[in-house]
């Protein structure tokens, strides 16, 4: 699946989040849901920078390689996820049911990096999103 | 004492009790923090009174405010 197409997905499985950039590991922004191109380009460079920090403050505790990150603040929380060469970066609201937004994340970048998966899980997840 | 009062005041003791838990509960999860997931489930937590919070917070602000 093309990252359009998932970004697509993402975005109508989940209540959740309110803005969504899928870039590659050195910065390209492969879909966004932020309409102006330079802003979603400094999204994702400041992003990029957020993911590089935490992975430093990762290697100081001597854990292993960092998959995904939230970092909630009073005015909301930015998730990412990453794997292979994608990165998938959202806000959301404060307070989000953490859960349910990495396992949207997850699924869209899987959706990416393994086309073949079941696209039958964003059903599923539609309807327990319904009921969270 | 009369039994009335007695469960009034048990009743007004667990209801103090139940609505703490859930006050702080909330608060916790209110607090502003930085997971960090790794590949094999485990997880660390760097808070707000940690040094490098600061400057991971500061991105994550300055990133909602972008998208605002």
């Amino acid at each position: 699946m093309d990252a359009a197409q998932a970004l697509a997905d993402l975005t109508e499985i989940s209540s959740q989040v309110v803005n969504v950039v899928i870039a590659s590991a050195t910065g390209e922004v492969l879909a966004t849901t932020i309409d102006d191109e330079g802003r979603a380009g400094r999204f994702t460079n400041l992003l990029l920078e957020l993911v590089n920090e935490s992975d430093a403050a990762r290697k100081e505790r001597g854990l292993e390689t960092m998959t995904q990150l939230e970092a909630a603040t009073l005015d909301g929380s930015i998730f990412v996820v990453r794997r292979d060469d994608v990165l998938v970066g959202a806000t959301t609201r404060p307070d989000p049911t953490v859960g349910l937004v990495f396992y949207d994340l997850k699924h869209c970048i899987r959706a990416i990096v393994e086309p073949d998966a079941a696209p039958a899980a964003s059903r599923r997840r539609k309807a327990a999103d319904a009921t969270a | 004492m009369p039994p009335r009062r007695i469960f009034t005041g048990m009743l007004l003791t667990a209801g103090s009790l139940a609505g703490s838990v859930l006050y702080r509960r909330r608060a916790a999860r209110l607090r502003e923090r930085v997971d960090l997931y790794a590949e094999d489930g485990s997880m660390v937590s760097i808070g707000e009174e940690m040094p490098e919070a600061d400057r991971l917070l500061g991105i994550a602000r300055e990133l909602l405010a972008m998208t605002r």
